[in-house]
């Protein structure tokens, strides 16, 4: 049979139903060969699900997936394998403690042979990165690697299994502007050998720089397809909310007293991540201070600090004119600094317990909702209850599991705990990050409306677009030093590259 | 075969689970019956009978039960916070040999005054030998599975030191055995002259108490917290390291309470036989309970009860009464999955 003239890839009728759930309903689409696609949506419209039943991991209900004209099993990732699909997951799936080498081979020789045959695994990996740029050291061990490095090794891995079509989850997540340029150099060099590609995203300004064709899903369905040169932004983000999205709107606020301020500031070596050398930062009530950086250059440490997590070794904490002396959260809560975690599922709730129990977890030992010893969970639903309607959170009642929720009102949940006491100083670690354009708007104006209100927010954010918009100063952060900090549109985005890459501002 | 998750299990479906699990457990054991020689329907029946036939069977399930309820709800509350407590069985020692210094003879008071006190001390007994395993855990690291394990060993070589030694009873004719305990340190009967004695009305007591304490009150929200996520639980301010120490000492004094109601109510003194591996029948109690404290009270009768049951039905069928350890360890299996299926569906493909 004649492959050439077929699709790389034909979905037809594909419905998954989880319960009452419909999570993919009748989407039928088709990738030609040496196409770039992207898969556009919000959290929760379906397209990791469409992705897993294309990749075997699920048997859809209803609808048929091909691959170059040959109906692929369902339910088998082994035959979507051999099909030639091949998927890099959001979460790389490496084995930190192998050499790059083995993790590509891994499962590619039979299981009982004394030794790998390294030699022509090792040409065949340094011919494909050659050939489509993707530079890893083959014998480093993946432990060893950065992010970036990692989803290099990832698509390697793909490509080695003789991938022809390749399916890419949210590839830009963890990546810095330069690693993402690097990336998107990659798939052009790959749909040039007549690779085909589908990538997963819901970041607009990239699907437009990277696809030939966008398809958007909106709750389950395909609300629209477009080709790349035929759309704008405005138009995808209509496509993916239902609705036009407005940018936010950031009012002139006076300049409030300082709330917070870091003298010297050096913390302790840390196993992962780089601790601070030496910064000074002072946030002031009634502004916005954001900071930009390649993810893993003191961030955490930062935040560590605000949340209470971490204790300086060196230099002087201040809040208002009190210096800080206690390093716990719970110091920290009591100071009034209300923080928004980086990692909402790590850190920011505890899955399996309900609404009711997450909202009240910082402040359950308040009198308004525990008393000798006993917690009064009448008082915890009512403020569960008016913390969802408060924020418009998507969620059955007070007492579902948080699990439940999808990561946008997961942290509208988080937002309004950490708000409801009004703080004067607010840490909002990567606040937007995973959430749709629908979550993110409103997270946004939930910081500025506290802004408006007087506080001091620390917006630490990988997202150049969100710090610019919204922040009143940014600050650059590069191997634990942190810049001085620019007035709004003092720097440009070229310029903040430069600086998050380690150079003097100029 | 790959799993799906399902929507929340209706209640319907969250009864017929477990009692497939259970259903499944006696087929499986029926299978083992026949291969024995003997007829799975009249062996069933035997066991049923010894187990709940009579008053008698009755008061000798629930008699066995009494420790196992404590050392199910030791391991179901340490469990729950994610506290690998495996040494119930050395607490519950632990409370044996204080009930056995204090009971025979040495404070001399009333009744209404030692028993209070020997039980208290029985409990405090048992929670500082799981202090040391959760402080070496909080502070360096150790890993509490392997501490506690050992420490099952070490406390019954000392009770064997003990009983060769120092609590020897001089009027045991060389077996080891302790003194008995004064009639004062004694717990009462349930009903005068059979062996039910008010250690069962403590542990029940004890399951409706904890019950509360995990459902109502801030500890008990804490330790779930910690026990789901504990990075989250630190982050959101709570004292991780407190809760975690607050937890062993309740985990550890409440296995105590068990070899504290064992020698005060039932056997009067040590032995090295005092417990056939309570502590370890424990964890299964807890785990068939899925560490609900109420849950607890009915899975440690179900399990006395297949004990019981299997050991009468032994003595007139023939069958080896090592059918019921086969029984209560099919019966965690088949839970387990059950439980499993309850959540995930299974696909063939």
């Amino acid at each position: 049979m004649d492959t050439s003239l077929s699709p790389a890839l034909r979905l037809s009728g594909i419905t998954k139903r989880f319960g009452a759930l419909t999570a993919n309903d009748g989407i039928s689409f088709e990738l030609g060969q040496g196409e770039v696609i992207a898969l556009l949506g919000e959290n929760g419209a379906g397209k990791t699900t469409l992705m897993n039943i294309l990749f075997g991991h699920y048997v859809a209900d209803e609808g048929s997936v091909e691959v170059f004209g040959q109906a692929l099993p369902p339910g088998d990732p082994k035959a979507a394998l051999a099909a030639g699909v091949g998927m890099v997951h959001q979460h790389f799936t490496l084995a930190d403690n192998m050499s790059v080498i083995d993790n590509i081979a891994l499962g590619t020789q039979p299981l009982f042979r004394l030794k790998l045959d390294r030699s022509a695994a090792r040409a065949k990996i340094d011919q494909l990165a050659q050939d489509f740029g993707l530079a890893v050291k083959a014998d480093a061990l993946v432990a060893d690697l950065s992010v970036g490095e990692r989803q290099r090794v990832e698509i390697l891995k793909a490509l080695y299994r003789d991938a022809r079509v390749l399916i890419l989850d949210e590839p830009t997540a963890v990546l810095t502007p330069t690693e993402t340029e690097a990336l998107f150099k990659t798939l052009k060099l790959l749909v040039a050998k007549g690779l085909s590609v589908i990538f997963i995203s819901h970041k607009l300004n990239e699907v437009m720089m990277a696809s030939d064709r966008v398809l958007v899903l909106r709750a389950g369905k395909l609300s629209g397809e477009r080709r790349t040169s035929e759309t704008n932004r405005h138009e995808l983000a209509a496509l993916m909310v239902g609705r036009e999205v407005t940018p936010p709107v950031v009012a002139t606020v006076e300049r409030g007293p300082l709330l917070y301020e870091l003298k010297g500031v050096s913390t302790a070596r840390r196993a992962h991540g780089t601790a601070l050398k030496e910064i000074e930062l002072a946030l002031h009530g009634g502004e916005i201070t954001g900071v930009a950086g390649v993810s893993g250059n003191g961030q955490a440490a930062l935040a560590g600090l605000l949340a209470g997590m971490e204790a300086p070794v060196s230099g002087t904490v201040r809040i208002k004119d009190a210096a800080v002396t206690a390093w716990s959260p719970l110091a920290a809560l009591t100071a009034g600094i209300a923080r928004v975690p980086e990692d909402r599922h790590r850190q920011g709730a505890i899955a399996d317990m309900s609404v009711s129990e997450n909202v009240i977890a910082e402040r359950y030992r308040d009198r308004r909702f525990s008393r000798g010893g006993l917690v009064d969970w009448v008082a915890a639903r009512t403020f569960a209850q008016s913390i969802i309607d408060d924020y418009e959170v998507k969620c059955p009642s007070p007492e579902a599991r948080i699990r439940l929720l999808s990561g946008g009102n997961m942290q509208k949940l988080i937002l309004g705990r950490a708000l409801d006491p009004n703080p004067s100083v607010i840490l909002a670690n990567q606040p937007s990050r995973g959430l749709d354009v629908g979550a993110v708007a409103y997270v946004h104006s939930r910081l500025l409306e506290a802004r408006a209100r007087g506080a001091a927010v620390l917006l630490i954010s990988e997202d150049l677009e969100e710090l610019l918009a919204l922040s009143d100063r940014i600050v650059v952060i590069s191997e634990g030093r942190l810049s001085k900090p620019s007035a709004r549109g003092k720097l440009s985005i070229s310029q903040i590259g430069a600086m998050m890459a380690g150079h003097e501002a100029a | 075969m790959r799993l799906e998750p399902k929507p929340a299990p209706s209640l319907a479906m969250s009864i017929l689970y477990p009692v497939a699990a259970i259903v499944v457990t006696f087929v499986i054991a029926g299978v083992l019956v026949m291969l024995a020689g003997a007829n799975p329907f009249s062996v069933f029946r035997l066991v049923l009978k010894g187990a709940a036939g009579s008053q008698f069977a009755v008061l000798e399930t629930l008699t066995r039960a009494t420790p196992l309820i404590f050392t199910g709800l030791a391991v179901a509350v340490a469990f729950r916070a994610k506290l690998w407590n495996i040494g119930a069985e050395a607490q519950l020692y632990m409370g044996a040999i204080i009930t056995v210094v204090l009971g025979t003879g040495a404070l001399p008071l009333p009744a209404i005054i030692l028993v209070p006190l020997v039980m208290l001390a029985a409990l405090i007994g048992g929670a500082l030998l799981l202090a040391g395993p959760a402080w070496l855990k909080l502070r360096f690291g150790v890993d509490e599975v392997v501490t506690t394990l050992l420490l099952n060993f070490i406390v019954l070589l000392f009770v064997s030191m003990l009983l060769e030694g120092v609590l020897k009873d001089p009027m045991a004719l060389g077996w080891p055995q302790s003194p008995k305990i004064i009639a004062e340190a004694q717990l009462p009967r349930v009903i005068t002259g059979k062996r039910l004695h008010y250690g069962f009305v403590i542990a029940v007591a004890l399951a409706v108490g904890l019950w509360f304490v995990m459902k109502k009150t801030v500890l008990g929200y804490e330790m779930r917290a910690v026990g789901h996520n504990a990075e989250a639980a630190r982050f959101l301010g709570m004292p991780v390291n407190g809760v975690l120490m607050k937890t062993a000492l309740l985990s550890g004094g409440i296995a105590a309470l068990g070899g504290f109601s064992e020698v005060a109510g039932l056997k009067g003194s040590l032995t090295l036989d005092l417990s056939p591996g309570f502590g370890y029948t424990g964890i299964v109690v807890a785990m068939l309970a899925m560490l609900n404290p109420i849950g607890v009270v009915f899975s440690a009768i179900f399990v006395a009860g297949i004990f019981v049951g299997a050991a009468a039905m032994s003595r007139s069928a023939g069958v080896p009464s090592y059918i019921a350890d086969v029984m209560v360890a099919t019966s965690l299996l088949t839970m387990v999955t059950a439980i499993m299926l309850s959540r995930y569906r299974v696909k063939w493909k």
